[in-house]
């Protein structure tokens, strides 16, 4: 690749109340496929960072391998970032998570990164409720290997190569709900006036967050016969509600129907707006978003939004109980505090 | 809105501002590559044909270009697109073997042009090809008109202005130098199948009211005046103290002149504020860089006379206020005259055209100011023989407006001769064609620089000022000048959008650098779209680009105002539904007239 992304920047860039203008947000240039969906999810998490003000080095970039895997090059450059080995970024995430609570743990992943190899350890951050952002760049392929079917292509979807996947599909999306998972959303790359709410919902989330974005890969699963493809995904998606995610302190302006809205507040008093479209559906309900979900899936659709929330959620470090201060923080006499305190705890014991 | 009608050639035209801004329409992205590639001589004979004078531009042009070039408005200074010229007429070899070649087959026609400025020798370079007989007639001993007799040559120098004149003179133009035309009617009847005026507007304004004016004669000059009889050596030298009162361009001659012939304390003094003098930004900057003051909000008030002699001048000092419409006015601040001393007094405020040798009976009809009625498509006068151009035609301009109205004119001539309609203006010759070589990779240096504006190198003060002759500006060298050349972000390589190849995977709005495209619902009002956008498009005099509805039925808008042509949108589209092409547009003239 030999091409360079222009320095130059729109000079009507309206800056963020930390002063940054969206290009400070920006990563290196993408060296994935052009046209990938990964790319645009990308520029959903750059759009939704700078929209929420985020410093950068208060958020650290987690990922595995896989074309999905190498996106956190394309977006924060100023941020922190691990890219760990296949499959093993919810146990990195885990570890960094229980150092030091005070960062925004952003993992990405794949479909072949978090459901075939990764599977064992992306279950076990789910029922952890480590406090973090899990999107799965959904192709339903390998794509940096070329392409073979991945444990998320559908039953029935046709390779490029003209081969028959006849293997169920892994539902993520029903997989984190099960296992108890407190935010779950899916998304479509295509769709940034959904994906964009969803981010900063997630980020706002104080647990296990999960988003699986369907993310077609052009090169090698964008063809007739794949149910990842851009035309398929765009004709089957079935978005369960429209999403406004209201920071704090602002008015919600989207004027919607009297009744079919959902207002969910947020710990630091942001809000989620959603206008219902899917029937019979209440996303603080884990039963019925399960049923939506099988719902959708048995007419052949893809079921996006929010699907679930429980805004009451308890992460791993208040679940068992680690101290306020980061433990990266804690210094040695905090960690030992001495003969002193010694001697008195035994003397209870007396 | 309605999707963009891109086979019309004004909508691409329109995108490459320094073209379109340019009166020639000269083909600029187009020959600053060329000059990027070291073809000097190509880059040149692009100019020569729009601009005819690339040499003298190179170092005159008023440069309309500038300020509309789009590199200035994604970073602090346009392209240096004058001093660009300048380095392919400097570095060219040989090219009067690629000019038409005489002698012409007469075609039986007899025109006459009426002053040999450069609306005049542009007519004359269109015609001659065609074999038309041409007779040129100036008062002058040369050719060039103002461009040779008001224009220092400190700025440019004889040799270039002669040698661009020889071109067209040596395509076997009668002149008629030394010949002032006395009389219209006279000419009419020499039977001229028709006749171009372009005489400009050789009349300085005076301050004939103003006290002491009589007193002080000998030593009261009209710029333009002094400036001929400078370039014609009947004068050599000039006062100590010296006042300029104008604050145009040729205010700035006069003075920077007066500073060479003996002038030390050279002072321009000008009613308006600094801010609003006519004079280009450059020409004040060269003036106050030879230590000439510039006092601006002072109107003269008198002459100052002592012993029969000019001493100076006073002022009153004022200051503007601005009504609700911006509209300017100077109040006297009620502060004391104020008094300059001065040896001599050069008034360059202005000019005037007059015609004392059109007589009113011909059927040339004039307005209410004295300037004759002239169609600004055609350039015909009111009487069927007659056409008009350069700053005779609507007042004073500058050198590339009157090669524009000398092309247009040339046409009219060239199609009444054809006894054709001359409001059938041929159309441009146009066109587009993709540059893509390979996936990344492009018949264009698509790689933006970083490179701010180069300065153009010149002599030392004490240099400049020690002679008439040394030209003040040196030009680039050819390394500098490949470095400006690279930063035009060359806007004729246009973003072809086809509508029906998009998928709509967002990667060209993801990678887009100044965020030109988006997808959006349609709306009928423009206005309201240009805010939709993901920036919005506050520049109203640039076009939005809007597709034919995609798939999901939005449209694809894309906010010319910035784009960089950089490429990456058809880079990173991963069905080719953009493409970069390029786009040429050349104006017609008169000997490609089919
Ligand atoms: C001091 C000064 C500096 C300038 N500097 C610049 C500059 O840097 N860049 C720029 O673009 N423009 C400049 N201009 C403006 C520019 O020179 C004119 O706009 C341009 O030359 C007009 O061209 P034209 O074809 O109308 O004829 P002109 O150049 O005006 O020439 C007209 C000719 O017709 C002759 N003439 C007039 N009446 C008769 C007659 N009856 N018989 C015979 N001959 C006649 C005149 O002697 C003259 O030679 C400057 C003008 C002045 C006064
Ligand atoms: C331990 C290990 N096993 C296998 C591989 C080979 N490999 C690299 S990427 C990849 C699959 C990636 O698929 P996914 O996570 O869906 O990412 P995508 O490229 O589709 O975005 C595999 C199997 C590896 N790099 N490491
Ligand atoms: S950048 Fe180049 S092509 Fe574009 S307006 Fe400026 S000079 Fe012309
Ligand atoms: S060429 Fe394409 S990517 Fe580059 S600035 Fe223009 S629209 Fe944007
Ligand atoms: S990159 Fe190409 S296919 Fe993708 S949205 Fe842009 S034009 Fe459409
Ligand atoms: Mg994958």
């Amino acid at each position: 690749m030999t091409y360079i992304k222009p320095k130059f920047r729109h000079p009507n860039l309206t800056k963020n109340k930390l002063g940054y203008t969206i290009d400070y947000y920006e990563g290196a240039l993408s060296t994935l496929c052009a046209g990938c969906g990964h790319d645009s999810i990308s520029a959903a998490i750059i759009q939704a960072c700078y929209d929420l003000c985020i410093e950068p080095h208060r958020l650290a970039k987690l990922s595995g391998i896989g074309c999905s895997s190498k996106t956190p090059t394309y977006f924060l450059s100023n941020s922190h970032g691990f890219n760990s080995v296949h499959g093993r970024m919810p146990s990195v995430a885990t570890g960094a998570n229980l150092a030091n609570k005070d960062l925004i743990y952003f993992g990405v992943s794949g479909d072949g990164d978090s459901a075939s190899i990764g599977m064992g350890q992306f279950v076990h951050a789910v029922r952890r409720n480590v406090n973090m952002v899990y999107i799965v760049m959904n192709n339903g392929c390998y794509g940096l290997t070329k392409g073979q079917d991945s444990a998320t292509a559908d039953n029935g979807s046709i390779s490029k190569a003209g081969s028959l996947n006849q293997f169920e599909a892994i539902d993520m999306a029903a997989m984190a709900l099960e296992l108890g998972s407190d935010f779950v959303a899916q998304s479509f790359s295509g769709d940034k006036e959904q994906l964009v709410p969803l981010i900063k919902a997630a980020i706002n989330h104080k647990g296990f967050a999960l988003i699986n974005v369907i993310s077609p890969c052009v090169t090698f699963n964008n063809n007739v016969g794949s149910t990842k493809s851009y035309d398929y995904v765009r004709q089957h998606v079935e978005a369960t509600a429209t999403i406004d995610f209201v920071p704090e302190m602002k008015e919600i302006k989207t004027s919607y129907k009297e009744g079919s809205v959902k207002k969910i507040s947020m710990h630091d008093g942001s809000k989620i707006s959603l206008e219902k479209l899917a029937p019979n559906w209440n996303p603080q309900n884990r039963q019925s978003a399960l049923q939506a979900i099988h719902h959708a899936r048995e007419s052949g659709n893809i079921l996006t939004g929010l699907l679930y929330i429980n805004e009451d959620t308890i992460d791993l470090h208040r679940l068992i109980k680690t101290v306020e201060e980061p433990l990266n923080q804690l210094i040695e006499s905090h960690l030992c505090p001495g003969n002193k305190v010694l001697q008195s705890i035994n003397a209870e014991f007396y | 809105m309605k999707p963009t009608d891109i086979n019309n050639p004004e909508y691409f035209h329109k995108v490459v501002d320094c073209q379109y801004a340019c009166p020639s329409h000269t083909p600029v992205p187009q020959y600053i590559r060329l000059i990027a590639q070291g073809k000097y001589t190509e880059a040149y004979m692009v100019n020569w044909d729009s601009n005819v004078f690339p040499g003298v531009l190179g170092r005159t042009c008023d440069r309309p270009c500038e300020p509309a070039c789009r590199r200035g408005r994604v970073e602090e200074e346009p392209v240096a697109i004058c001093r660009l010229k300048r380095v392919a007429a400097d570095h060219k070899s040989e090219v009067k073997n690629l000019m038409p070649q005489g002698p012409f087959k007469p075609n039986g026609k007899k025109v006459a042009l009426v002053g040999a400025g450069p609306s005049s020798l542009t007519v004359a370079r269109d015609l001659a090809p065609l074999g038309y007989e041409i007779h040129l007639y100036d008062e002058q001993k040369l050719g060039g008109g103002f461009m040779r007799s008001q224009i220092p040559v400190f700025r440019l120098p004889e040799e270039v202005l002669n040698e661009e004149v020889n071109y067209i003179l040596e395509m076997g133009i009668h002149t008629h130098f030394n010949h002032y035309v006395k009389s219209l009617k006279d000419l009419l009847q020499k039977d001229y199948d028709a006749v171009f005026i372009g005489s400009g507007a050789p009349k300085g304004k005076d301050l004939t009211d103003l006290p002491g004016r009589q007193e002080g004669a000998s030593n009261i000059h009209i710029g333009i005046n002094w400036l001929v009889s400078v370039t014609f050596e009947h004068t050599h030298k000039i006062g100590k103290k010296v006042i300029v009162l104008g604050g145009g361009n040729t205010a700035m001659d006069c003075c920077r002149t007066a500073r060479r012939l003996g002038g030390e304390e050279v002072k321009v003094v000008v009613r308006s504020p600094y801010a609003e003098m006519k004079a280009s930004p450059w020409e004040k900057e060269d003036a106050q860089h030879e230590d000439i003051p510039i006092i601006d909000n002072h109107v003269p008030k008198s002459f100052v006379i002592k012993n029969g002699k000019l001493c100076g001048m006073t002022f009153e000092k004022v200051k503007p206020e601005y009504d609700l419409n911006g509209k300017r006015k100077l109040v006297p601040t009620g502060e004391a005259e104020v008094f300059i001393e001065a040896d001599d007094v050069l008034i360059a405020i202005g000019q005037e055209n007059s015609f004392p040798w059109i007589e009113r009976d011909l059927g040339i009809e004039f307005n209410s100011w004295g300037m004759p009625v002239v169609n600004e498509t055609t350039f015909a006068s009111t009487h069927p023989k007659v056409f008009f151009g350069g700053d005779a035609a609507f007042g004073p301009k500058n050198i590339i407006t009157a090669v524009a109205h000398g092309h247009q004119a040339a046409v009219s001539m060239h199609l009444m001769c054809l006894e054709r309609d001359i409001h059938e203006r041929p159309s441009p010759y146009v066109n587009l064609h993709s540059m893509k070589m390979g996936i990344h990779e492009w018949a264009y240096d698509s790689h933006v620089v970083l490179d701010q504006r180069y300065v153009v190198p010149q002599v030392t003060k004490q240099v400049a000022l020690s002679s008439l002759k040394t030209e003040v500006e040196l030009g680039f060298s050819l390394p500098v000048g490949y470095k400006e050349a690279e930063r035009c972000l060359n806007c004729d390589i246009q973003t072809v959008f086809f509508y029906d190849k998009c998928i709509e995977c967002d990667a060209c709005v993801d990678i887009c650098p100044t965020s030109c495209i988006t997808f959006t619902e349609n709306h009928e009002d423009e206005s309201i779209l240009r805010k939709m956008l993901k920036v919005p498009a506050e520049n109203t005099e640039q076009s939005l680009y809007v597709s034919e509805p995609v798939k999901t039925q939005r449209v694809m808008v894309k906010d010319e105002d910035v784009c960089l042509h950089c490429g990456l949108c058809a880079e990173r589209c991963p069905t080719s539904a953009w493409d970069m092409q390029q786009f040429f547009y050349n104006v017609t003239k008169a000997p490609k007239i089919k």
